[in-house]
């Protein structure tokens, strides 16, 4: 905006300098408190064992190394592999049907489509606690319980509440009259979606594989109900057994709950902008 | 009916010959077909499963009483669940963790909304490391925050860092240094003032309070939700018509006045939205405390969620972690189905 278009209408008051610094101050302070664990995650994890301890957990390390991660990674890589594998198939798949279904429920005439969406949401919100012991038998007795294939399933199933709602949210913003258009000429709920609907829809999956991933990869209630064998485990199952071990050198748990971090934190700060917006259409109506 | 070439068919769909027949299979069972699979996996997956653990917290099958009938009385299991006071305890602590939490994130969120939303240098980094604990797990959060409140070294050992205590030494006060996670006190002790007012609370098996062990839970699952809560916020805050924000200016508005009389009304659907939100999250809390504390000292950090999973999968009573869970389903069925129902008139 030029400087005589702002004189006639700013488009915010400016504040005054002092009121700028002061923000800043508190922006700086809130700062401090939102990295505090995280700087002391990632300082702990770096020290050695002889040097965690009692009265040092703020101090940076003393020398440069990778203090517990070697050890930390010798006991995590399965899992992480596992947590890879289980969130990595299971968004994809979530996906691909996510979308399908959503676009049918949100730009198709069918009826009821309303109410059927709202129920398949709500299983978005229900504590898993309560679906849980038929889940562990149901489980058992197709074979699925203590594998990962098992896991990706039940993430897969569950994950579609959420999609529904994502994949709604990002279609009802394309005009339904292309839709009946392209009905008109004939074009089957097939042709429309593989050649009107999956063009347009690179954001709405960008969306939802962020939000699958993060949540699948951050599961714990399935994980650790569903796997008892070690081998299988996901991350956050092995962490919170390393974490309760008190034989392990916790310069070694806080480098875990680092490595356990990491993906979902190097997805956040490269996708932020969709994490946003994957949040914000998560719980908030378009 | 033709429709005329300029209504907005993209290129790429014209180049396709469709055979005009329209038949009832790809009208009407087509659509309905590729729905079906979630229909089907939802229905069962969420409603039959949540049918069946009602038919499990009526009977009294376990893990080791397979042939489990229903159970007489048929509430034997609901009675046993409210009569235990553990549970009792559970649910005081899901009432008193939820006001803090909310109070917390949401009061925190608000906060940080509107100093991110000011003209000011680096707010984009500012909001980042707001939201960036949203995207790591509640297991991460806890364990990290398991040890900053551990009362030998954590956030205890930061106060003497930063000179806090030596402070507190030199006006001659006691060193600041509370037992966080490990602290089994509840306070106010009020159970002995309510007996007076109603005799019946003398026969209660717990103290009625605040869990100060639940103060440290409440802070580590504000300080993972308060950026939920901004970016709710800041939603909110950019629906503001700007128009509105420069009348404001133009009548010279003060800071609070502005906040109280536009800012804060034009938030109230965002407000709504995190309060089911983060309620709902808050009723249904596990993974953190489990990571974090546990059930904690004599129950003080224990929540509905901990209870349920404990006495199923390690306890084996199944019909009583069913009817656990059930109260659990019912409160937070409370807090959202109302907002879904809404939402839903809302698109119809």
């Amino acid at each position: 905006m030029s400087a005589a278009a702002s004189n006639i209408a700013p488009a915010r008051k400016r504040d005054l300098p002092i009121q700028q610094v002061l923000t800043l101050a508190l922006l700086i302070l809130l700062s401090a408190f939102f990295l505090m664990p995280v700087y002391m995650m990632v300082t702990n994890g770096l020290k050695t064992a002889s040097e965690v301890s009692v009265d040092s957990m703020w101090t940076l390390p003393a020398h440069l190394g990778t203090g517990g991660f070697a050890g930390a990674w010798e006991k995590l890589a399965p899992s992480f592999r596992n947590s890879l594998v289980v969130a990595g198939t299971a968004t994809v798949i979530s996906c691909m049907i996510g979308s399908i279904t959503g676009y049918v429920l949100s730009l198709w005439r069918i009826r009821w489509s309303n109410i059927i969406s709202t129920l398949i949401i709500f299983g978005m919100f229900i504590p898993y606690q309560s679906i849980i012991i038929p889940l562990v038998f149901f489980a058992q007795k197709i074979g699925l319980y203590g594998t990962l294939a098992g896991l990706i399933t039940v993430h897969v199933i569950y994950g579609q509440c959420i999609n529904i709602l994502i994949f709604g949210n990002y279609y009802k913003s394309i005009p339904r009259s292309l839709i009946e258009a392209a009905r008109v000429d004939g074009a089957n709920v097939l042709v429309v979606y593989w050649k009107i609907i999956l063009p347009l829809s690179a954001p709405g999956f960008v969306v939802a594989a962020i939000f699958q991933f993060t949540n699948i990869w951050n599961d714990f209630l399935f994980g650790v109900t569903l796997v008892p064998n070690p081998s299988s485990q996901p991350i956050t199952v092995a962490l919170t057994n390393l974490s309760g071990n008190y034989s392990v050198d916790w310069n070694v748990v806080m480098a875990g709950a680092v490595i356990a971090a990491l993906p979902t934190a190097v997805v956040y700060l490269v996708m932020g902008r969709f994490f946003v917006r994957g949040l914000v259409s998560g719980s908030v109506k378009s | 009916m033709s429709i005329p070439e300029s209504v907005g068919i993209p290129d790429h769909y014209k180049s396709f010959k469709f055979s005009a027949r329209r038949s009832f299979f790809w009208d009407k069972l087509a659509p309905v077909l590729i729905i079906s699979p979630v229909i089907v996996t939802t229905l069962t997956f969420v409603y039959v499963f949540i049918l069946l653990t009602v038919l499990i917290s009526l009977s009294d099958w376990s893990a080791v009483n397979l042939a489990g009938r229903f159970s007489t009385p048929l509430l034997k299991n609901y009675s046993q669940l409210f009569a235990n006071p553990r549970f009792q305890m559970d649910l005081r602590n899901t009432v008193i963790f939820t006001v803090m939490f909310l109070a917390g994130s949401v009061g925190l969120g608000l906060v940080l909304a509107l100093l991110v939303d000011r003209q000011i240098r680096g707010k984009g980094l500012f909001r980042t490391i707001f939201l960036f604990p949203y995207a790591i797990s509640f297991i991460v959060t806890g364990v990290a925050w398991r040890w900053i409140f551990n009362p030998e070294t954590g956030i205890n050992q930061l106060f003497n860092v930063l000179g806090i205590n030596s402070a507190l030494g030199a006006a001659g006060l006691d060193p600041f240094k509370p037992g966080w996670l490990t602290d089994p006190t509840v306070w106010p002790p009020l159970n002995e003032a309510l007996s007076k007012i109603f005799p019946a609370a003398a026969r209660l098996q717990f103290d009625i309070g605040v869990p100060v062990a639940l103060i440290a839970v409440a802070i580590a699952a504000s300080w993972q939700l308060a950026g939920f809560a901004m970016a709710t916020f800041l939603a909110g805050l950019a629906t503001i018509p700007t128009h509105i924000r420069e009348a404001a200016q133009i009548d010279n508005a003060s800071g609070w006045t502005h906040f109280s009389k536009i800012t804060w009304p034009m938030l109230a659907p965002f407000t709504l939205i995190n309060l089911v939100i983060l309620g709902h999250v808050s009723l249904k809390i596990f993974d953190l405390v489990y990571a974090m504390s546990g059930p904690g000292p004599g129950f003080a950090t224990d929540v509905p969620g901990i209870f349920v999973f404990e006495i199923t999968f390690r306890a084996l009573k199944y019909g009583v972690g069913a009817a656990g869970s059930l109260v659990m389903l019912l409160m937070v069925a409370v807090v959202v189905v109302p907002y879904l129902i809404r939402n839903m008139r809302e698109d119809a």
